[in-house]
């Protein structure tokens, strides 16, 4: 947290004039540093986000174009959540872009959770045919790469729910996601999905 | 469990360094000391919290009891669903993060000398003091009712042995049995958990004893997240027809004001008798006994405490987190302490810097499991008002599970739920 605090601290002093008009409605620069902001999520996504699961999804690491995007989601209603469109509409874009630059900076702890071994080279394999393109390397946090979205050592309880909202149009996929999605369900059925998540967790 | 490893490994290894060179002197002369005063989930947290962000601050958490019995998820153990170990958490995470953790009792409080002195003969001086002692029972507000009295008629709102003993009293009743739950007037730690008691007694009841009937008698004439739990009792359990497993009666008429344990029957306001086969009698509460021994509680029974840092107002340099101080409308839950921990470390390490204190962010977030696969949560989060002097929700953020959700919805809610209580146990103890 050292090397962030200077920063932080920065963003504070920037904001300095901001003290003063604080209120309970949304601003778009409260002033909190990043790290108050982002500590307030470890009570349910585990510290420094990582989440010890079984369904809260770890955001350690997570890519902050997508951190920010989902947030957004979350907070205007096109992507559906349980909890988190009540949580998301307590910020501002600012808050969400601090957020996102914490967890960039966390390291992703992949999830020790339990998979079927005799599902993960089937799996695998579907992943290189459908997915590898968009989610290079199986799904990893990857230093160079932008708006990835973390699938391996993800909690596979969370990748399932995810799925299910996109099979169910509550929350949107890119064209080519649908395409490969539907080609996927077509040849391997809906529990091919079940090898995939297999892949995923497998990689521990 | 993993805090920054990388900084948590450079640190400790340049103190180390520092010691191998023999001068630790100076560094230590500067060290500053922070001292906890309870070791629940606010206590944790302050105490994890404040080594990961500066592990040359020496802090020492100071709490009786070796293991610590969560009252959330408490009810998971009464309903059978969950093995009381699983609520049971020790302090190896916080000594792993360099915490020193004594088990002795705080007797008391210097906050002019700033020290603290322990039924073990120790005094323990510091710069900054946490006070988090959660609640204390007000037994002597329901008439025949006492520490003793609660051997047999539990409260089971500290968990441990007394959430052991309404667990064995609802399994040693027969079927056709009346469970009496008697819910506290506000402000009490977690308000919706009576609630949730009465839906996973009911749970239990239906499976195992489905003659069998739970009775809340509330002090309140109304609760939280209301609608959904009736909502949920009516799709799971009859609420409101004649065969209903739980019958709600409402304040203050049917607020508790006397116990006779030999007749196993309570008294309301409305001097009405009700007689059960097993009584949960969860009596008013006040801040901790020492937060009152201190002096830092007000009229109320409460710790009054600034809305930024948590520093007490009754006295400088202590820090009042989690069910014994005055949040506003924060409620009194896990949740809460954790997040207020949080804000007060932040405050007193900007103030050892000589800092002006950050401005704070505060969440709660609070799921109550209704029944078998139906979770229902509530949300809030919340900002400093422009005055400093509460703490309010956000426009237009926070709020409830909606109404009429669809089960699929709802069994998420509780996967969460029991993601949630695994993610707070590992931020505050692990």
């Amino acid at each position: 947290m050292t090397e962030y605090n200077n920063k932080s601290l920065r963003l504070v002093l920037g904001a300095g004039t901001l003290l003063l008009g604080l209120s309970a409605t949304v601003v778009a620069d409260s002033g909190m540093t990043a790290t108050m902001l982002s500590d307030t999520c470890a009570g349910c996504h585990g510290t420094v986000g990582n989440s010890v699961g079984p369904a809260i999804p770890s955001i350690a690491e997570m890519d902050p174009t997508v951190f920010v995007e989902t947030m957004e989601g979350f907070k205007d209603g096109t992507i559906y959540s349980t909890v988190m469109d009540r949580i998301a509409k307590g910020y501002s874009t600012s808050d969400f872009e601090k957020m996102a630059e914490y967890f960039k900076q966390q390291t992703f702890r992949p999830a020790p959770q339990p998979f079927d071994e005799s599902l993960v080279a089937a799996g695998e394999a579907m992943h290189q045919q459908h997915c590898e393109r968009c989610h290079i390397e199986g799904g990893r946090p990857l230093a160079d790469e932008e708006e990835y979205h973390i699938l391996a050592g993800q909690w596979t309880p969370y990748l399932r729910y995810t799925m299910e909202d996109f099979l169910a149009y509550r929350r949107p996929m890119e064209r080519r996601m649908a395409t490969e999605l539907e080609r996927l369900i077509d040849t391997h059925g809906e529990e091919g999905l079940e090898a995939v998540w297999a892949f995923y967790a497998s990689q521990q | 469990m993993m805090m920054k490893r990388r900084d948590f490994v450079k640190t400790s290894g340049a103190l180390a360094a520092v010691s191998l060179l023999g001068m630790p002197h100076i560094a230590r002369a500067a060290a500053k000391k922070v001292v906890i005063v309870g070791g629940g989930t606010g206590g944790a947290t302050a105490a994890k919290y404040l080594k990961a962000a500066d592990p040359s601050v020496e802090v020492t958490i100071i709490e009786p009891h070796r293991t610590y019995y969560t009252c959330y998820m408490s009810n998971e153990v009464i309903s059978g669903v969950r093995p009381v170990e699983r609520i049971m958490h020790n302090y190896d995470g916080l000594r792993g993060h360099g915490v020193t953790v004594l088990h002795d009792q705080v007797t008391g409080i210097d906050p002019d000398q700033r020290s603290v002195k322990t039924a073990e003969g120790q005094t323990i001086s510091y710069d900054a003091c946490v006070v988090s002692p959660g609640i204390s029972l007000s037994y002597d507000k329901i008439e025949g009712y006492s520490a003793e009295v609660a051997t047999k008629i539990p409260h089971a709102w500290q968990a441990g042995e007394q959430t052991r003993l309404l667990r064995a009293q609802l399994e040693a009743m027969d079927d056709g049995g009346v469970v009496i739950i008697a819910a506290p007037a506000e402000p009490f730690r977690c308000p919706p958990g009576p609630y949730e008691r009465a839906s996973q007694i009911a749970m239990y009841l239906q499976q195992y004893k489905p003659k069998s009937k739970v009775i809340i008698l509330d002090s309140k004439a109304g609760f939280s997240k209301q609608g959904l739990f009736i909502q949920g009792w009516e799709r799971l359990y009859g609420y409101g027809t004649d065969n209903s497993m739980i019958e709600w009666h409402p304040g203050p008429d049917s607020a508790v004001i006397s116990i006779d344990p030999e007749t196993m029957t309570v008294e309301t306001d409305f001097n009405d008798d009700f007689t059960g086969d097993v009584i949960n009698l969860i009596p008013p509460q006040t801040a901790g006994q020492i937060a009152i021994d201190t002096g830092l509680t007000d009229d109320s029974g409460w710790c009054p405490v600034d809305m930024k840092t948590f520093e007490s107002k009754q006295h400088k340099g202590i820090y009042v987190i989690g069910d014994a101080c005055i949040a506003t409308t924060m409620p009194k839950s896990a949740y809460s302490a954790n997040s207020q921990a949080k804000v007060a470390v932040a405050a007193i390490l900007a103030r050892f810097k000589g800092e002006e204190p950050g401005i704070p962010s505060y969440v709660n977030t609070c799921y109550s499991i209704v029944g078998k696969n139906y979770g229902i949560s509530v949300a809030a989060v919340y900002r400093l008002s422009e005055d400093g002097e509460t703490i309010v929700g956000v426009d237009g953020a926070g709020g409830l599970t909606p109404m009429d959700a669809p089960a699929w919805a709802l069994a998420r809610e509780v996967s969460y739920a029991h993601s949630w209580y695994n993610n707070i146990i590992d931020d505050s103890f692990g």
